[in-house]
């Protein structure tokens, strides 16, 4: 039922000031032939008892699982306080902050987020968030191809090292504009672009896309790959994990003078795994590139009594001001969970981060270590790694995944659909918050699954 | 004061991180962080005390009347957020397999059945993220089937003059040039004007109906007759369904593509700027350009297809599946309202507006279209009191939150001078209606007596009126102390 609070003696004294006989009447505009005949698809209101019920349920149903998926998604323990400050109310329920002095909060917050971001990734200036990871990297693109006067070729370097989802997306939105996405293959023996294999002489680019820790979980050369696409008059567009920057070299010093542009995933900072959103992206750059940047961005200023205070600045470059020309069409930012992520990097603080990534990465290592004991899985690649590793197995995929699920194991991200040269092979994560005993019990399943199905006669090789 | 100035190097917040350091000697040093990152170190109860506090500098629909016209910030039910945080939503990885998933995509499923029948459309993709990449995907999806027919000549999107900024950003996004179509008088669009503008040359138009004017586009028919008669498909920017859920299908105004902004009618929060999600209902012929993922249900059982079964989508516009919390939110929603209480909803939202706007103009305040009826919404200008009084839209907008109101969306539409455009929504009962009337007229009151006054607003908040010249001159966007 609708939350309306109006008693019929107050909608009639209503409509007698409007000089209407019923609310009927105020349709009046709308031509007949246009009137629909209801909502017969939708069902009936429910109670919110009846609707309490019914959601629980379903959550119940996918409930209770040990999950080694990563890529992209990250599951890290959330200290109680983000969430409980970040539902309040007055987060929740308020708006962009066009009236300023009414929403100094959310734009002081956001400014102590702008803040932790330059901090965390050695840049000059954040923006105050975009949608996600994925948008955020298509948006890197465009802004690198405003930002790059020299190149005219619109064409970025993109290393099949970072993730497909992202490559596909940044596809998806800059692809009308001319702009091309030129795969960049990386070394298959240890799941980094080989240096090496870079051309002396790549033509005009406009940017290379630089994924740290990439999409396998390895950490790639980024110093020697962000000297040469300065080299050669690219632009850097760095693609992070947030957490990993506690304990990486943060893209702003790699190299000799730092990434350009610096975007990412923001969900590891505070945001539950949700099915995939809502997350947010984050977007950092150099300050001579802050005219480029798309997005709301927050300043510090005065009041007219001289006193400090925040507002949205720089609106000259965003679609209510510039329309056609704005440097993106996006409006809203993803305002809720950078109020977690605030909260969260507050609550952590830098050495909280720290233990937090070193704890995945321990994990990470001792999963590793598990899972290339056992006969049938090896782990595919041979270099440094954040919190990810890719392993191989001997018996099919869906078999194992299949036993898996039943027995509440979510065991990874198959990779062959998006790489052919890693059929049969699996994406697999721990972040802090897979134990050694659940790592254990992980691989513990895992063998016994494999004897089960080789002892049924299973074919070894999977069908290609 | 800053969380930052709250900091003191070397004060751990112990229990909210693993109780131990861990080497990582096994990572190369030149990748290693030389300097820890220069993030706040608090306690536990200084970062609750400093949210906690700037919460309370602001405005939100919890705590103020917020009638902030295109924005529908009405009440947003506590049930919505406590349903769509239950662990099992929270917990699962988006690429959890379908067989673990079947309570997640039940919703999924339902929640696209529903918004079908709500915009009378064949299909929907829940995909995009908000209402601007709702806008990209039907925009991307007019030049998808303009582009599989081979007609390479539709360069051209036409807009209204008073459309919202993001439908030309958008049609700029996906390589169109950007017609605008002037409005009449009375707030419709200037049918000759659109006559002349159609041609070969046109791939569609983008329009809101009910428009950013707040009233109903009343020769809809005729302008889409016009624009399908060019070879043009209809875009309908759905921002706000308020004002005919259940009442007119945009599918029945002749609409070929439309995007929601789950964030006003369907009440998911607006969080401070976002997140949002707008999903995008087609007609037929746009149906095989949807964004993936979309849930399909055989034999009980849910699934995600993706780009591999939908090979003509346009793609992909997030890593996973979208806001699918936000979803699930606008879910537990729709199925509290049911079919009956969506139609209340266009009901209260309009006798709401069509109130206070009728109470404003007898107060003695201008409307921007008198003589019509308004939808969710409605205008006022302020044109008079610029001219006159010397006090404008600024000054009523600043002076408003001295009373406790957020001020209505300002100097939007731009063809308005001095306007307002307020919406009350649903939500709100009589007494706060008529009290928005009283605080205008008293601040009508003190235009006429004491002008500089109003100029001055507001006093009684944390700031003043800030310095943006300031602000946008001597950027200081991140903080160096």
């Amino acid at each position: 039922m609708p939350f309306i609070p109006h008693t019929e003696e107050e909608t009639r004294e209503m409509l007698d000031a409007i000089g209407a006989g019923s609310i009927e009447d105020l349709f009046d505009e709308i031509p007949a032939e246009l009137r629909s005949s209801g909502l017969d698809k939708v069902p009936p209101g429910l109670s919110e008892m009846d609707i309490v019920r019914l959601m629980h349920e379903r959550a119940e149903q996918d409930a209770r699982t040990l999950c080694f998926a990563g890529a992209g998604a990250y599951e890290h323990h959330i200290p109680a306080a983000v969430w409980e400050i970040t539902t309040r109310g007055e987060f929740y329920s308020a708006y962009t902050p066009y009236q300023a002095e009414a929403s100094q909060g959310t734009l002081q917050l956001l400014y102590e987020y702008q803040t932790m971001m330059t901090r965390l990734t050695a840049m000059d200036v954040s923006n105050a968030s975009l949608y996600d990871g994925a948008s955020a990297l298509a948006e890197a693109v465009l802004m690198a191809v405003r930002a790059n006067r020299k190149s005219k070729s619109r064409r970025i370097l993109m290393p099949r090292s970072v993730h497909p989802a992202y490559r596909k997306v940044a596809h998806a939105i800059v692809h009308n504009q001319n702009i091309v996405l030129e795969e960049l293959d990386y070394a298959h023996d240890r799941g980094i672009i080989d240096i090496a294999s870079l051309p002396d002489a790549p033509g005009d680019a406009t940017a290379l896309v630089i994924p740290q820790p990439n999409y396998f979980g390895n950490l790639e050369d980024v110093h020697a790959l962000t000297d040469w696409a300065h080299g050669h008059g690219m632009l850097v567009i760095a693609v992070v994990n947030p957490t990993s920057l506690a304990i990486l070299t943060p893209p702003g010093e790699w190299g000799e003078s730092g990434a350009d542009i610096v975007c990412g995933e923001g969900q590891p900072l505070g945001a539950p795994l949700s099915s995939g959103g809502p997350y947010f992206g984050f977007m950092c750059c150099r300050q001579s590139f802050v005219r480029q940047m798309p997005g709301r961005i927050i300043g510090r200023t005065t009041d007219l009594d001289g006193k400090p205070g925040f507002s949205l600045t720089l609106q000259a470059r965003e679609q209510h001001i510039r329309r056609s020309k704005a440097t993106s069409n996006i409006c809203t930012n993803q305002g809720l969970l950078v109020t977690a992520a605030t909260i969260y990097m507050s609550l952590l603080g830098p050495r909280g981060l720290e233990r937090v990534a070193s704890h995945s990465h321990a994990n990470t290592a001792y999963l590793i270590e598990r899972l290339s004991t056992l006969e049938g899985i090896t782990a595919v690649f041979d270099s440094p790694f954040f919190h990810e590793a890719v392993f191989r197995f001997d018996l099919p995929l869906d078999d194992i995944l299949r036993a898996l699920a039943a027995q509440g194991i979510v065991g990874g991200v198959r990779l062959g659909d998006d790489y052919p040269e890693l059929d049969n092979c699996l994406l697999i994560c721990a972040t802090e918050t897979r134990t050694r005993a659940d790592i254990d019990s992980f691989a513990d399943a895992l063998q016994r699954i494999s004897g089960r199905l080789q002892s049924t006669g299973c074919p070894v090789k999977p069908k290609m | 004061m800053l969380i930052f100035e709250h900091s003191r190097e070397g004060r751990v917040n112990a229990p909210q991180a693993p109780l131990t350091d861990q080497p990582c000697n096994d990572i190369p040093e030149a990748l290693r962080r030389k300097h820890r990152a220069g993030l706040p170190e608090v306690s536990e109860m200084q970062a609750v005390r400093h949210y906690t506090r700037l919460s309370q500098m602001n405005f939100s629909i919890d705590t103020h009347f917020y009638p902030l016209g295109s924005c529908t910030m009405k009440y947003n039910p506590r049930s919505c957020n406590t349903l769509a945080m239950l662990p099992g939503f929270l917990n699962r990885h988006p690429d959890s397999p379908a067989n673990m998933s079947q309570g997640f995509l039940a919703c999924m499923h339902d929640l696209q059945e529903i918004l079908k029948d709500v915009t009378g459309m064949q299909a929907v993709s829940l995909a995009p993220m908000a209402g601007a990449q709702g806008e990209f995907a039907g925009v991307a999806m007019i030049r998808t089937y303009h582009d599989a027919r081979n007609d390479d000549a539709r360069t051209e999107i036409l807009v209204p003059d008073a459309a919202h900024g993001t439908n030309p950003a958008t049609a700029t996004m996906c390589n169109f040039k950007v017609r605008e179509i002037p409005t009449d008088q009375n707030g419709d669009v200037d049918i000759e004007a659109l006559k002349q503008a159609v041609g070969p040359h046109t791939a569609g138009i983008m329009l809101t109906n009910p428009s950013t004017l707040g009233v109903f586009e009343r020769r809809i028919h005729e302008i889409a007759g016009i624009v399908h008669e060019a070879g043009g498909l209809l875009y309908y920017d759905g921002a706000n369904l308020n004002a005919i859920l259940g009442k007119v299908k945009p599918g029945d105004m002749g609409f070929d593509v439309i995007h929601m902004n789950l964030h006003k009618t369907f009440s998911t929060p607006h969080g401070g700027g976002g997140p949002g999600a707008g999903p995008v209902g087609v007609s037929q012929r746009l149906e095989p350009y949807l964004p993936v993922p979309l849930v399909t249900e055989s034999g009980g059982e849910y699934h995600l297809l993706t780009q591999k079964s939908r090979p003509d989508s346009i793609g992909q516009l997030s890593a996973f599946m979208g806001n699918a919390g936000v979803l699930l939110r606008a879910y537990v929603y729709a199925r509290l309202l049911g079919r009956d209480g969506m139609q209340r909803v266009a009901e209260y939202a309009t006798l709401n507006a069509n109130y206070l706007m009728v109470q404003l103009h007898k107060a003695g305040f201008d409307l921007a279209y008198p003589g019509r009826r308004a939808t969710h919404e409605f205008i006022v200008t302020l044109n008079r009191q610029a001219r006159e009084l010397g006090v404008n839209t600024m000054d009523f907008a600043k002076r408003m939150l001295d009373y406790g109101v957020h001020a209505p969306t300002t100097y939007f539409p731009l063809l308005v001078p001095e306007c307002l455009l307020i919406e009350p929504t649903e939500t709100e009962d009589k007494t706060v209606l008529d009290n928005f009337v009283e605080v205008m007229k008293q601040i009508q009151q003190e235009a006429e007596t004491d002008p500089e006054k109003v100029k001055g607003a507001p006093y009684s908040l944390p700031v003043r009126r800030l310095d943006d010249v300031k602000a946008a001159r001597e950027l200081d966007l991140a903080w160096e102390g």
